[in-house]
């Protein structure tokens, strides 16, 4: 089996947006207990948090594999 | 399937080799004819089940539905009412067809990497994902060069009101960056690496199973365990190309909103 640092690198860089998305979905779950009639509104704002947090480990994956 | 590319490199020892990006690049089916690719056919595979799909559904529209109308309506209904009406506002109308057709589009080629005898994401090869944001950034751009003229929309996206004046030296290229370059580079490459890191992991497991099988006895006590955590990971795969279908329509559905808006 082989591989490269790169693949260190990754991992060590995935450790970040790890961490963002459990806060975001924290942050989600706690105002939906808190106020259940905002589901609908914080829906979007939650993946939308998400979907960035997650472009930033992608963007470490793409690279791991392109350098 | 997985193998055909792995079987005309020629380059297997006896170790176990972990898929990589080259299991990807699958041949043509006919030789010379670079067009005629799995990904391509699976392209235009899903343009005619859709089709065929939401004609059949709407064909025979009934005050009490069927459940084939009930389906169709049930998919029209989110995307316009959860992305159209709820972020975009009251004239949403305009862009429901072309939220719809990219959320079906981008959801049943997902779809297409979980489903036996395919299982091929059409999204994990980088250029649909490259032509889909393309598409979205000139139909937002282009919304928002309409509606406030070409110059007010630069100097809406350049200088944010309400900002001090120097900090306008670092505030407008990022701006700027972030509207011509970030804005389609994140839409797609989010979109293509989530289909190609799922089904480099479902790879992993199945064909590592796979590996596991030939060896020693012992080895073949733990493949099935391989197998069970590919089979989990297939239905954990379903959720992120939902997701994944959700997030690119909701975030094209955003920018839409941020070029309509009056203020910036």
């Amino acid at each position: 089996m082989e591989g490269t640092l790169n693949l260190v690198g990754f991992g060590l860089a995935a450790i970040g947006p790890g961490i963002a998305t459990g806060l975001i979905f924290a942050a989600y779950i706690n105002g939906v207990a808190r106020q259940p009639e905002a589901r609908n509104v914080l829906q979007p704002i939650a993946f939308l948090g998400f979907a960035l947090a997650e472009a930033l480990a992608l963007f470490g994956l793409v690279l791991a594999f392109v350098l | 399937m997985f193998r055909s590319y792995a079987a005309t490199e020629g380059v297997k020892d006896e170790g176990f080799n972990p898929p990589d990006a080259g299991d990807f690049n699958l041949p043509p089916f006919i030789d010379g004819n670079t067009f005629a690719t799995k990904p391509i056919l699976l392209a235009f595979f899903s343009v005619t089940l859709i089709s065929i799909f939401f004609i059949l559904a709407s064909r025979k529209s009934a005050l009490v539905p069927s459940k084939l109308q009930f389906a169709g309506e049930s998919i029209y209904g989110f995307v316009r009412n959860d992305l159209g009406r709820d972020v975009i506002g009251h004239e949403f109308m305009r862009f429901v067809p072309y939220l719809f057709t990219l959320f079906t589009f981008i959801l049943v080629n997902n779809i297409f990497g979980i489903i036996p005898l395919i299982q091929f994401p059409t999204m994990s090869r980088v250029s649909f994902p490259y032509v889909l944001a393309a598409i979205t950034f000139f139909v937002f751009h282009y919304i928002g060069v309409r509606r406030h003229g070409i110059i007010a929309y630069l100097k809406g996206i350049m200088f944010i009101p309400g900002v001090p004046k120097p900090a306008y030296i670092l505030i407008t290229p990022l701006e700027l960056a972030t509207y011509f370059i970030v804005r389609p580079m994140t839409l797609s490459l989010r979109l293509f690496a989530n289909m190609f890191a799922g089904h480099l992991l479902l790879l992993v497991f199945i064909l590592g199973g796979e590996h596991l099988l030939s060896g020693v006895i012992g080895l073949k006590v733990v493949s099935p365990f391989s197998f069970v955590v590919a089979i989990a990971l297939t239905f954990f795969e379903f959720m992120v190309q939902c997701l994944q279908a959700y997030i690119f329509t909701l975030l094209t559905a955003l920018y839409i909103t941020g070029a309509l808006a009056d203020e910036h």
